[in-house]
C-alpha cells in the first residue's frame, strides 16, 4: 500500500544566493528523501507515467527498487530505455509527460519522478556503479552527426548493438545543446554532462570534434570514402530567429544562442576564460520558452536587472513550470502580453531601449493557443542596454544543402518518417533537425528509434 | 591535435603558421575561413585560410598581434599545437564555379591591405593556375609590414605596392593606386578587396567611380562560425545576412560598412576605445 504523505520537497539554493552564482539551483534528494518519496508511488498496473514518457522508461519498476534502497538495480531498469538519466531528470518537462500523467496528480501532487530519476543517476555516478552489459562488436561503421541528446542516444544504442560508431561534432566540445545552450545552474557540465558523455564513450563510441559536416566532410564522403554504412543526422536546430524589426542590428542586441554560447560553452562568467560578454545594467529578454528563461537567469547572475517580454500570458509560456517558478523567485520581472516593435538606439548605435505594443488574446491558432493581437496605439518603451532575442531556432540547412537527394521541408527541417528514414537510403535523421526546436527527451526518443531502424536496415541488407 | 609544422615571422608582430589539419586541408577552397582556439580557455578566433596543401594535410594562417588572443596565437612555437582548428567555413569565392575557359578570358584586380594580403594569395594563385589575368595591389603602413611580396609576384601578372609612409613602393593608399591604374586605362572584369573594414569601405567608394564590380571579404565578430550565434550579422542590400554562412564575401556595393564597423566594436572594452587614436582621421 502506498504511503499517503505529501510530496517530499527538494532542497534548493536560496533564491537571493543563487541569483549571484552559477552553481546548480536544485540539490536533489538525499538517500532518505528519495526512499521516502518512492513510497508514494502506487505502482499502477497500467502505468500512465510510462505511456507519457517519450522513451517509455519503466517508471514504477525503477521506483520500486528505489523504495527498497536498491539504487543500482533501479539504474539498470532506467538504462534499458534511457542513456542520459542524470540529464533527463534535470531538464525533461515532467509536468507535461510522466508526472503530468501520474494518477496521484489528479487529487494532489504527482510522484517526483524526475527528481527520483536524477537521484538514481547521481547516486550511480557518485558510487562508481556502471550499468553497461557486455557488447559483441560487429565492426560495421555508422556515423552520427551531432553530439547532442539525439546523437548520443542513437550512438549509445547502436554501440550496444555492436556497431562501430563515430560521432562528428562541429564545436570543440561534445554535448550539443547540453553544453552550449543549457546553463550550468540547471545542468552542471563537469558533474553531470561530462560523465554522461564518458559513459557513451565507454561503450566504444568515438567522438570527433571540430568537424563541419557539409564543409569539412560531406555525408557522401563519409559513406563513399570512409566506409560508413549508415548515417544518423542529429544536427539539431541551431539557427537563431530574429524579429526583423527596426534596430535589431544595434550593438547590444544578441541572440540567446550567442549569449548562452558565450556563457555556457565559452564560460564567459569564469574569469579564467578569455571569452568577452556584454553585460548590461538592464537586460530585456524577448520570448517565453526555456531558452528565454535560461538567458534571463544567466543575465541576472552576471549582475543585470532582467525583464522578460512575452506576447501571450503566463498560461501560454512554453517553458518548464519549474524554470518559470525559479525565474520569478530570483526576481526576474515578467511583462506579459507585450510584443517588441522596435529597438531604440543612442547616437553611437548602442541599444537604449525597446518599444513594445500591448497585446490581447484572440482566437486559438493552429497550436491551439489563443493568438495574441496587438492593441492599437498602446506602444510603450522599456529602458534597457541589452536585448536578447529568444524566439526559437530552426535547423541549419548546411547538411541538407550539401547532400543530394536529402529532402528538406519549407521550415528547413529534414524530412524523415517515424523511424527517422529520410529520402536518402541509409541516411536517417531525428531530433530538432527534423522536428524543429523541441526537447531533450523527444530528441533522445528519436535517436533511439532511428538506432533500431538503422540496425534493421543494415541487418536486412546482409 | 593540430600541430604547427612551420612558423615564420613575416614582419614585426605578423607571423605565418602552417598547421596540420588534414580533413580541413582536403576540403578548403579560396575565400573560406577557419576558426582556431589556442587552448582550453581561449576564444574561438576566425582567420582566413591563406593557403592549403592537400598532400601534406596542412593549412596556412597569418596572424597579426592586435590584442590578447592574437598574441597568444603568435606566441605558439613550431611543434606546438592548437587546441582546435575547424573549417573550412563560409562560402568559397564565386569564381570557383567558373570553367577554365571563362576564367582564361577574365582579368581580375585584387586590392589587399596589410594582413589582408595573406587571404588574397590563395585566390590569386587559384586564378593564375586556371589561366586568368590577375593584377594585385598591396598596401601597407610601411616597408616592414609588406608581406607575401615574393609569393604574390610569382602568381600574378602585375604587382603594385604602396605604403602609407612611402618607405616602399609608391607613397599613398591603395585607393590612390586604384585610381592610378584606372586612369592608366586598365580594364578589369572583377575586383576583390580584402583588408581592414575601413579600407574596404574606401576602396568601395573609389571603385564606384569607375563602375568596377567589387567583392569584399568581411571579417566580422563570430563565435561558432556555423550560423548559430548571429554575432556576425551584417546588412547586405538592406537585408540581414550572417557573414559566417552567407559570406564572408559579398558584393561591396550592397554592404552597410558603417554598421559593420560599429558591430565589430561590440566587445571592445571602453578603455581600448579611449586609448585608440585614429590614424586615418576618422571621428574628428
Amino acid at each position: 500500500m502506498a504511503n499517503k504523505i505529501d510530496r517530499v520537497p527538494v532542497r534548493e539554493q536560496a533564491p537571493a544566493v543563487r541569483a549571484r552564482n552559477f552553481d546548480e539551483v536544485c540539490y536533489g534528494y538525499s538517500v532518505e528523501e528519495a526512499m521516502l518519496e518512492a513510497t508514494r508511488c502506487l505502482g499502477c498496473k497500467n502505468p500512465m507515467c510510462m505511456t507519457a514518457c517519450p522513451v517509455s522508461v519503466k517508471i514504477p519498476s525503477f521506483i520500486s527498487f528505489v523504495k527498497e534502497g536498491k539504487f543500482a538495480e533501479a539504474a539498470g531498469v532506467i538504462a534499458q530505455d534511457s542513456s542520459l538519466p542524470a540529464i533527463c531528470g534535470r531538464v525533461c518537462p515532467q509536468e507535461s509527460q510522466c508526472e503530468g500523467s501520474c494518477i496521484l496528480g489528479k487529487k494532489g501532487q504527482p510522484v517526483a519522478i524526475g527528481k527520483l530519476e536524477r537521484f538514481v543517476a547521481d547516486w550511480c555516478r557518485d558510487n562508481g556503479v556502471k550499468t553497461h552489459a557486455e557488447i559483441r562488436r560487429n565492426g560495421i561503421k555508422v556515423a552520427v552527426i551531432g553530439s547532442g541528446p539525439s546523437g548520443l542516444a542513437c550512438a549509445s544504442d547502436l554501440a550496444k548493438m555492436g556497431y562501430d560508431v563515430t560521432i562528428f561534432e562541429v564545436l570543440h566540445k561534445a554535448g550539443g545543446v547540453l553544453e552550449y545552450g543549457i546553463p550550468e545552474f540547471r545542468l552542471p557540465k563537469e558533474k553531470v554532462v561530462k560523465p554522461e558523455i564518458e559513459n557513451v564513450k565507454a561503450l566504444g563510441v568515438k567522438i570527433e570534434t571540430d568537424v563541419v559536416v557539409g564543409r569539412t566532410v560531406t555525408i557522401d564522403s563519409l559513406m563513399h570514402d570512409e566506409g560508413f554504412k549508415a548515417v544518423y543526422i542529429a544536427s539539431g536546430a541551431g539557427l537563431p530567429k530574429f524579429m526583423n524589426i527596426p534596430g535589431e542590428n544595434l550593438n547590444g542586441v544578441v541572440s540567446a544562442n550567442e549569449f548562452l554560447t558565450r556563457n555556457n560553452l565559452m564560460k564567459a562568467y569564469d574569469p579564467d576564460y578569455d571569452t568577452p560578454i556584454y553585460v548590461g545594467r538592464k537586460v530585456v529578454v524577448v520570448g517565453g520558452g526555456n531558452v528565454a528563461m535560461d538567458a534571463a537567469r544567466t543575465a541576472l547572475r552576471l549582475g543585470s536587472e532582467v525583464t522578460i517580454v512575452y506576447r501571450r500570458t503566463e498560461k501560454e509560456l512554453p517553458a518548464r513550470a519549474e524554470e518559470v517558478h525559479h525565474a520569478k523567485e530570483e526576481g526576474i520581472v515578467f511583462r506579459m502580453l507585450s510584443n517588441p516593435v522596435e529597438i531604440l538606439g543612442n547616437d553611437k548605435g548602442w541599444v537604449k531601449g525597446i518599444r513594445c505594443i500591448r497585446m490581447e488574446l484572440g482566437e486559438p491558432d493552429a497550436s491551439g493557443r489563443r493568438s495574441p493581437v496587438p492593441v492599437e496605439g498602446s506602444e510603450f518603451d522599456i529602458e534597457t542596454d541589452v536585448v536578447i532575442m529568444a524566439l526559437g531556432t530552426s535547423p541549419n540547412p548546411l547538411i541538407a544543402s550539401t547532400t543530394p537527394g536529402l529532402e528538406m521541408n519549407r521550415k528547413g527541417c529534414i524530412v524523415a518518417d517515424e523511424d527517422g528514414a529520410t529520402t536518402r537510403e541509409y541516411v536517417f535523421a531525428g531530433g530538432d533537425a527534423v522536428t524543429g526546436a523541441a526537447t531533450v527527451i523527444l530528441a533522445m526518443g528519436a535517436g533511439r528509434k532511428a538506432a533500431a531502424a538503422i540496425d534493421k536496415k543494415l541487418k536486412n541488407n546482409n | 591535435m593540430y600541430r604547427i609544422v612551420r612558423k615564420e615571422n613575416l614582419a614585426p608582430n605578423i607571423c605565418l603558421m602552417e598547421v596540420e589539419a588534414p580533413r580541413l586541408a582536403k576540403s578548403a577552397q579560396p575565400g573560406q575561413f577557419l576558426i582556431v582556439r589556442v587552448n582550453e580557455h581561449g576564444e574561438r578566433i576566425p582567420l582566413t585560410i591563406c593557403d592549403y596543401d592537400r598532400e601534406k594535410g596542412t593549412v596556412t594562417i597569418v596572424t597579426q598581434i592586435v590584442g590578447s588572443s592574437s598574441r597568444r596565437i603568435c606566441h605558439l612555437d613550431e611543434g606546438e599545437c592548437f587546441a582546435d582548428v575547424v573549417g573550412p567555413l563560409g562560402q568559397p569565392s564565386e569564381f570557383i564555379n567558373e570553367t577554365e575557359d571563362v576564367l582564361r578570358s577574365k582579368r581580375y584586380l585584387f586590392i589587399a591591405g596589410g594582413l589582408g594580403t595573406a587571404p588574397v594569395y590563395p585566390q590569386v594563385k587559384y586564378l593564375h593556375e586556371k589561366g586568368a589575368k590577375v593584377d594585385v595591389i598591396i598596401g601597407a603602413k610601411n616597408k616592414d609590414l609588406v608581406i607575401f611580396e615574393k609569393e604574390m609576384s610569382a602568381v600574378c601578372d602585375n604587382l603594385h605596392i604602396c605604403t602609407d609612409d612611402g618607405s616602399y613602393g609608391k607613397k599613398g593608399m591603395v585607393t590612390d593606386m586604384l585610381k592610378d591604374l584606372m586612369a592608366a586605362g586598365n580594364k578589369y572584369d572583377q575586383a576583390v578587396s580584402i583588408g581592414p573594414m575601413i579600407m574596404m569601405k574606401f576602396v568601395t567608394l573609389t571603385a564606384r567611380q569607375f563602375d568596377l564590380p567589387l567583392i569584399v571579404s568581411l571579417n566580422t565578430l563570430m563565435v561558432d562560425g556555423t550560423g548559430m550565434c548571429g554575432a556576425c550579422r551584417v546588412t547586405i542590400g538592406g537585408k540581414t545576412k550572417f557573414a559566417c554562412v552567407d559570406g564572408p564575401e559579398f558584393d561591396a556595393y550592397l554592404v552597410d560598412f558603417d554598421e559593420a564597423m560599429r558591430r565589430q566594436g561590440m566587445y571592445r572594452s571602453e578603455e581600448v576605445e579611449a586609448d585608440h587614436k585614429c590614424k586615418i582621421g576618422l571621428g574628428e
